[in-house]
């Protein structure tokens, strides 16, 4: 019965402020939007740099020889340690852990010819699973150097896309003939053009890949330039990378201490890092919506002050009706939290509609590709609602408390 | 009725305490037309409050139909007003945005009544005051007379015993006044007890009973007047 006496009056009365009500919404649709793009823009920048940093690989770690600092059973220091291609089943051997592992051949200043066009690039002898590793993916119709190619040594090479226009202007590449240091390979892939944004030696666009024997049995190389590895469980990056300082610490004699032996880049801690950034951008993204939300939290205290002054009459005239104080404190509470999520409801849902018709915008753009497209997730969504209803009820409970406190004879004489 | 035994009410106002009701002994009985009279500050509004369950005496007792106004709770005064008490203001106090429909039935919304009867009982009251052709008007769009009709209309919504009615031709001309002088003679008739505050003495007059309030005190109580006439 109370209930249907709070709602009766509640909605009729509400019904009656129709433009103090829509200007009440503007600011929260306002502020809602706010915080939405804002949290919706470090987000997307948040998802874009991690397409980005797949451009390198996922969950891989690179290692380079370096020289000893660290005397070991009776050995100086400076002795330089190098990498050799039985180093990688000998690892995988041994820490299970890994879950791909393989090495590469670099060599700079390499002669590539296609018919009249000459170009100077960078070329690599690697092992095929570079292709998960390091996302080398091939464009549609080609394809990446395999195991058979490895096996054989064959005379196939892999273009980055980049190297592909530059030699071959429009060209169909696949299955055509270039030299190689006056060495004929027959092209079999161009890499699909991808996002990156880290690097060792260059841009993969940038160089050409043929298979580690081939390389060996052309250039002669006694040593790897660096390994790769991948694990699957990522978040035993630094066990992984100690066990491995161990294994290769017994195979070459070093100290597993002596982290200038082996040098390793971890690219998960450099992701871990990285998110912890990113985490930071987005609390004071946060922040700057919250508090621009803030403020249109305290235009509906405001507006509801003013509308408690304007209707004190009404209020008298309501006690005088016989309305308890608890519907007169429902009544304002109750528009208030209403104001509160219609407003954030209508603002929550233009921000939808504005993040997805820019997603759909074909603008190609490198700041695009660095910045990423304002992205709203579910956990903002959720964060945002939790803001407005604790900001509803706050701007609603101090004035109702305010308007259901009025003595009614004061209140009638209110002019 | 309506029963006061050394009723007082002060008020403090910054630092200085006002004592607007000096220990009033009043008894209205049931069916009763009674006018208030006196000057300005004589606590003539002051004990209409009190009587209306609006405000609650300082001191001293306020028995309405039994029970002791002053050991009510918040929601039992309020329960009073909306059944027992029918208020009638001289500045109409209307809600200005709503239509006359939807002022009569904010007393019967407050009682808890189910649609279909409010919807019956407001039709029935507003033809009552002859206003049937006004339903969907607004009070900006009536006369100072047919606003007044709207609040009587109003004050009667829940039935009550009692009509309350401060000046309530104070804002009006005299043939308006005189429509709703008449207005309330009617309802007298019913059966209603009726105390109406004035300043009138034309108004005073007609009515059964007149008590006359001086700084606070009753100075007489029209009862005294009415055996020795």
């Amino acid at each position: 019965m109370k209930i249907g006496i709070i709602y009766n009056v509640f909605l009729r009365d509400f019904r009656k402020q129709k433009k103090r009500i829509a200007l009440t919404l503007i600011a929260l649709v306002w502020g809602t939007i706010s915080i939405m793009l804002l949290l919706g823009f470090g987000e997307g920048l948040h998802r874009q740099m991690t397409v980005n940093d797949k451009g390198l690989g996922e969950g891989i770690a690179i290692v380079w020889g370096g020289q000893t600092s660290i005397p070991f059973k009776g050995m100086g220091k400076g002795r330089r340690i190098r990498l050799n291609t039985d180093d990688l089943d000998y690892i995988k051997g041994r820490i299970p852990e890994i879950k791909e592992i393989g090495g590469q051949y670099d060599r700079w200043g390499v002669n590539l010819q296609y018919g009249d066009q000459v170009i100077s690039e960078h070329c690599v002898g690697l092992t095929p699973n570079y292709r998960q590793m390091r996302n080398l993916n091939p464009q549609m119709g080609g394809r990446m150097i395999n195991e058979l190619d490895l096996k054989y040594k064959r005379r196939v090479i892999f273009l980055g896309d980049n190297v592909a226009d530059r030699l071959m202007g429009g060209d169909e590449p696949i299955g055509k003939q270039i030299m190689l240091n006056s060495i004929p390979f027959t092209v079999v892939g161009v890499m699909a053009q991808k996002l990156q944004n880290s690097s060792y030696g260059g841009m993969d666009e940038n160089q050409v890949s043929i298979p580690l024997t081939t390389f060996k049995a052309i250039f002669g190389d006694p040593y790897l330039d660096n390994i790769v590895y991948q694990i699957s469980d990522v978040s035993r990056n630094e066990e992984i990378e100690k066990e491995l300082y161990a294994v290769m610490g017994e195979r070459y004699k070093f100290d597993p201490e002596d982290e200038r032996a082996l040098s390793v880049w971890d690219t998960v801690a450099g992701k871990k890092e990285f998110d912890q950034i990113m985490f930071g951008i987005q609390i004071f993204m946060g922040i700057i919506g919250g508090l621009t939300l803030l403020i249109a939290g305290v235009g509906v205290a405001n507006i509801m002050y003013v509308s408690i002054k304007e209707r004190t009459r009404e209020i008298g005239i309501k006690m005088a009706m016989g309305a308890r104080r608890s519907y007169i404190l429902t009544q304002f509470l109750l528009e208030a939290i209403l104001i509160t999520f219609g407003g954030g409801v209508l603002g929550m849902a233009l921000s939808y509609i504005m993040t997805e018709g820019f997603k759909r915008i074909p603008i190609e753009s490198d700041v695009l590709d660095m910045m990423g497209r304002p992205t709203i997730s579910l956990e903002i969504g959720l964060l945002v609602i939790v803001i407005l209803s604790v900001m509803g009820i706050l701007a609603g409970l101090f004035p109702a408390m305010r308007a259901s406190s009025v003595n009614p004879v004061e209140s009638l004489r209110y002019e | 009725m309506i029963r006061m035994n050394q009723v007082v009410k002060s008020y403090t106002t910054g630092k200085v305490d006002f004592t607007a009701l000096k220990g009033i002994d009043l008894h209205i009985r049931k069916g009763e037309l009674a006018a208030v009279i006196g000057p300005s500050g004589s606590g003539k509004s002051t004990l209409m409050n009190i009587v209306g369950c609006l405000d609650i005496p300082s001191s001293g007792e306020y028995m309405l139909e039994g029970s002791d106004v002053g050991q009510l709770s918040s929601n039992e005064l309020a329960e009073i007003r909306n059944r027992k008490i029918g208020f009638v203001f001289q500045a109409f106090n209307l809600l200005p945005y709503a239509t006359a429909y939807e002022n009569v039935e904010v007393p019967l919304l407050f009682a808890g009544a189910k649609a279909k009867y409010r919807r019956e009982r407001v039709i029935e009251l507003l033809s009552r005051v002859g206003l049937a052709n006004k339903v969907s008007n607004r009070p900006t769009e009536m006369s100072g007379g047919e606003m007044q009709r709207v609040a009587i209309a109003r004050a009667l919504a829940n039935e009550p015993d009692v009509i309350l009615a401060d000046e309530p031709t104070g804002n009006l001309d005299s043939k308006s006044g005189g429509e709703i002088v008449k207005l309330f003679h009617e309802l007298w008739e019913s059966g209603k007890t009726i105390i109406m505050i004035t300043h009138d003495n034309n108004i005073a007059a007609t009515a059964e009973r007149v008590i006359k309030l001086k700084d606070g005190m009753i100075d007489s109580n029209g009862l005294k007047a009415r055996t020795s006439a």
